[in-house]
């Protein structure tokens, strides 16, 4: 049942293009999650957790998805993906105020610059997993 | 046995992000300056890439790669012009990535070339993600596309060091608030350097060319 909505939602945020960036981001994802549960002499990947910032565009269902499909077969395979999504923080050049912008507009709130700094939202890195 | 916490941190895209950087060292060792030129489909990649070429005879030697789903049209017509260019086929991928550009620059030859120009597939939001080994990104703008794409596409904006907002010769006929579009550009990255240009008038192409001259002097 889920597997459906899942693919569902892939189709509909993904369509725009052929084969999505998701892919390639799963088929690398896959690697590392292999090489270090081998390293760590594990049986069973259970959970990976990932960080990834708010800049980056990444479809989390689509991954999901992906991983599924690609994991089948390897140590990895039925593990859950867990996603965390660092929102964009930004500093202002002229003032230094650090916010959270709502939208793209990241003009500095307090002092009305337009000289914004990405503090966090570009985080892209699999931070660890969960092994038996 | 319970479940054992397993420390990684690692960068997933580090595989293709390592392979770029052996293509920057390629590109270094031959005294070419890469610049990847990002923009949505119909935006105006090739033909500025064409322009260019054109308006830097004589002043720098210009190759091309470029990237597409499929089929060779855009690099028959940059050969058509007389610049050098190897078509990459993605085979259905929304973006280059650093293994295809490593596959073509084995078969461009780098000799006396100052400026590789790489095409990406035209998309606003997967090739920003991937790292090719470029030395600048480009993003491309055209002025039919609406002065809202800032706030729709933030990743690249505030990803690229410049900007070129392209058919500006169009202008007059449709609604496209120019200093509001710089305003949220400059807003995602203070630092990007913005450039309007028309390859149709030929409007702004001397100012682009004169930066692109620039950033391969400093080499």
């Amino acid at each position: 049942m889920s597997g459906a909505r899942i693919l569902t939602g892939c189709l509909i945020d993904c369509r725009m293009v052929v084969h999505m960036h998701e892919l390639a981001i799963t088929e690398s994802i896959l690697n590392i999650v292999q090489r270090h549960a081998e390293q760590a002499q594990a049986k069973r990947v259970l959970s990976i957790h990932l960080v990834i910032g708010e800049l980056s565009s990444i479809v989390d269902d689509c991954v999901q998805f992906y991983f599924d499909y690609l994991s089948q077969n390897t140590i990895a395979a039925g593990a859950k993906l867990l996603f965390e999504r660092p929102k964009v923080e930004l500093a202002c050049e002229a003032c230094g105020h650090t916010w959270q912008p709502v939208d793209a507009d990241w003009t500095c709130p307090r002092c009305g610059e337009a000289r914004a700094r990405v503090v966090k939202g570009r985080e892209f890195y699999v931070e660890s997993i969960e092994v038996e | 046995m319970s479940p054992d916490q397993v420390p990684v941190v690692e960068r997933i895209l580090g595989a293709n992000e390592d392979l770029a950087a052996r293509n920057r060292q390629v590109l270094d060792a031959h005294r070419v300056h890469g610049i990847n030129i990002m923009a949505s489909p119909g935006g105006g990649k090739t033909t500025l890439i064409i322009r260019t070429a054109q308006a830097l005879q004589g002043h720098r030697s210009v190759a091309v790669i470029e990237g597409d789903i499929a089929s060779s049209v855009d690099a028959d017509k940059v050969r058509a012009a007389g610049v050098p260019a190897i078509q990459i086929n993605t085979g259905g991928n929304c973006h280059l990535d650093a293994v295809q550009v490593q596959q073509a620059l084995g078969q461009l030859s780098l000799e006396g070339v100052d400026l590789l120009f790489i095409e990406n597939v035209g998309n606003l939001i997967c090739p920003v993600a991937f790292d090719l080994g470029e030395h600048t990104r480009v993003a491309l703008a055209s002025v039919p596309e609406g002065d809202d794409k800032p706030l729709k596409y933030p990743g690249i904006y505030s990803a690229v060091d410049a900007l070129v907002i392209t058919k500006m010769d169009l202008l007059p006929w449709v609604p496209f608030n120019l200093s509001e579009f710089r305003r949220l550009a400059r807003g995602l990255n203070p630092d990007i350097r913005l450039f309007e240009v028309s390859c149709v008038t030929g409007t702004g192409l001397d100012e682009w060319v004169r930066w692109l001259m620039e950033l391969t002097a400093r080499k």
